[in-house]
């Protein structure tokens, strides 16, 4: 009688199901393997050619010489790198400009984050909508609003000059200051929205049984809140800082003469000079610093994506 | 009771950054009324810029182009996300889950030159071994676009799939459903919302992209950031105003509607006594 019940027997079923796995993982899978992880086993490998006049602009790695494999190892590239000061000036200048950033993000978006989790229900959503919005428009025309405000007779410095603060208007645009600007301008959204999230899940109970006790709200904040949120801080700082490092429109667009930063130092390479090998060992050398906070990242990204609600 | 007090720091800053946020994107909309060329002077009203971007040929194609570059991407972001998002949340004991949840996570945060870079080394490589991609384009940018944008729709769509009652898929299966047969009587129709704006999300972001677009792109394929970028190297101009005035519309009445859609929603839920 149980057999009628079940329209097909279970070891078929069990084999469907297996089968939609296999798939289910499989088309995912491949597709990143191909388009994520294989174009980085390509990039160490150009990082370790020289650079030639041809086209592509480097020289193979493997190559069949009288019937056998010869495999042709460049360490140049990243010699190079050590040799020229311009190189390691422009990694610490975006880890500076990037960490800088992702400092005043954090002071600003903390306190915006409180407030939108401690605000009447009906009112989150809005908020919420209000803080994503700009970073829904065009990063670039974000940017671009800045060279109007801040330029030499851009908006700021009228007004300055208006209210009599200045006599000559001040140089903001084309500054390292204008690039952090920028970078808190248009990533100060990705730091807000993880401090929220974790914000309005906090047991209010656990703060109302602080001020039972006698808390107040202020150690209440630095002993329960801040700690409890730390997950919150570490995903937006990372969603900052990671992206920051590596930006190339803000120091192009907002910077200056003097702004250097590894982003807009490896585009040159590989557009203006034409190196790949060298853009790739910069890439190389990026990736490598940014591994401890990438992996970080991706631990809290991975159980937020994995616990159930 | 914790009170909150009406004049709260964290009010006043949330008001101010607020502020910070919005008043750029003002100053945008106001100038590309301006009669001026030059953004300190007020010349009075004008909608001359926008009579000037219609006109504009490389700007409207470009447009088109990216829309469609979008829209394609945004779509096939939409499968392999989710199926990326079942994988994680579903599927605990796959083999090589690992992996594909590092490497659907790390385009969050990835630098972008990086994965302009290595993807052009791929197409190249590619092209040289396999005759394919001959040209750059449409198609290139449309494969990178796809793979940073399934990383956004996987984070969403398995933030909804975590909210799903397990229980109705397993009362369906039981009853017979095939797996495949479940999903999209049961499951698809609960994620629907999220799958709706993980397409949003992909469809701004591919839009918004011009580093990896510069990158993987040919001489055939402009993308409109593309555009806009080599008109705004040389300094402030009108015409771009008038764009950004068109974008931020477009993009505050999509915003406008989906909360209007989702306060609906919600008021229903909450009339509904059993939900």
């Amino acid at each position: 009688m149980r057999r009628k019940l079940l329209p097909t027997p279970l070891t078929e079923r069990v084999r469907a199901v297996l089968f939609n796995r296999r798939v289910v993982f499989g088309i995912p899978f491949l597709w990143l393997l191909l388009f994520f992880l294989l174009p980085f086993a390509l990039v160490l490998k150009i990082s370790l050619t020289s650079a030639v006049m041809a086209i592509p602009p480097y020289e193979p790695v493997f190559r069949w010489l009288d019937n056998t494999l010869s495999v042709v190892v460049n360490i140049g590239n990243y010699l190079f790198l050590l040799s020229d000061s311009l190189y390691f000036a422009a990694y610490w200048g975006s880890v500076k400009t990037a960490f800088l950033a992702t400092v005043v993000c954090l002071l600003i978006g903390y306190p915006m984050a409180y407030a939108m989790a401690r605000a009447p229900k009906h009112w989150q959503l809005v908020l919420l909508l209000m803080v994503m919005l700009p970073s829904w428009t065009s990063f670039l025309i974000r940017v671009y609003a800045w060279m109007g405000i801040l330029g030499n007779q851009g908006l700021l410095n009228s007004f300055l000059m208006w209210l009599g603060l200045i006599d000559q208007p001040l140089k903001m645009l084309n500054t390292n200051f204008a690039v952090v600007l920028g970078i808190v301008y248009a990533y100060l959204p990705f730091m807000v929205l993880p401090i929220y999230t974790n914000l309005v899940k906090l047991d209010v109970r656990l703060l109302e049984a602080a001020s039972d006790l006698g808390c107040r709200s202020l150690t209440t904040f630095w002993a329960i809140t801040l700690p409890l949120s730390k997950a919150g801080i570490l995903a937006g700082s990372m969603l900052v800082f990671i992206p920051a490092v590596g930006e190339f429109v803000i120091p192009e667009l907002l910077g200056g003469p003097d702004t250097l930063m590894i982003g807009k130092v490896l585009w040159e390479e590989f557009f203006n000079n034409r190196d790949w090998p060298v853009a790739s060992a910069l890439a190389i050398v990026m990736l490598l610093l940014l591994l401890v906070p990438i992996v970080l990242f991706h631990r809290f990204q991975a159980r937020e994506m994995e616990k159930h609600g | 009771m914790v009170k909150s007090r009406s004049f709260s720091f964290s009010k006043v800053m949330l008001v101010l950054g607020l502020l910070f946020l919005y008043l750029p994107m003002f100053v945008l909309i106001v100038y590309s009324f301006n009669a001026s060329r030059l953004v300190s002077v007020w010349a009075g009203f004008s909608t001359q810029w926008y009579g000037e971007l219609f006109r504009d040929e490389q700007i409207l194609s470009a447009v088109w182009m990216s829309l469609r570059i979008a829209f394609y991407s945004a779509s096939m972001a939409v499968c392999l996300g989710t199926l990326c998002a079942f994988v994680i949340t579903r599927f605990k004991k796959m083999r090589g889950r690992t992996l594909l949840s590092s490497m659907i996570t790390a385009p969050l945060v990835m630098p972008e030159v990086i994965t302009g870079l290595s993807l052009l080394l791929l197409f190249v490589q590619m092209a040289q071994t396999i005759g394919w991609p001959v040209d750059r384009g449409m198609a290139t940018i449309w494969i990178a676009h796809t793979t940073f944008c399934s990383a956004y729709v996987a984070v969403v769509v398995s933030a909804r799939l975590q909210e799903v009652d397990r229980s109705i898929e397993e009362a369906a299966m039981d009853l017979g459903c095939t797996p495949l047969k479940t999903f999209f009587v049961i499951t698809l129709p609960v994620i629907a919302p999220a799958l709706v704006s993980g397409w949003l999300l992909a469809f701004t972001l591919s839009l918004d992209d011009l580093v990896i677009a510069s990158f993987v792109s040919g001489p055939g394929a402009t993308t409109l950031p593309m555009v806009v970028f080599s008109s705004v190297r040389m300094g402030v101009s009108p015409k771009i105003n008038a764009l950004a005035t068109l974008i931020i519309l477009a993009v505050s009445l999509i915003a406008f509607i989906a909360w209007f859609l989702m306060r609906r929603a919600e008021r229903r839920r909450l009339q509904t006594p059993d939900a």
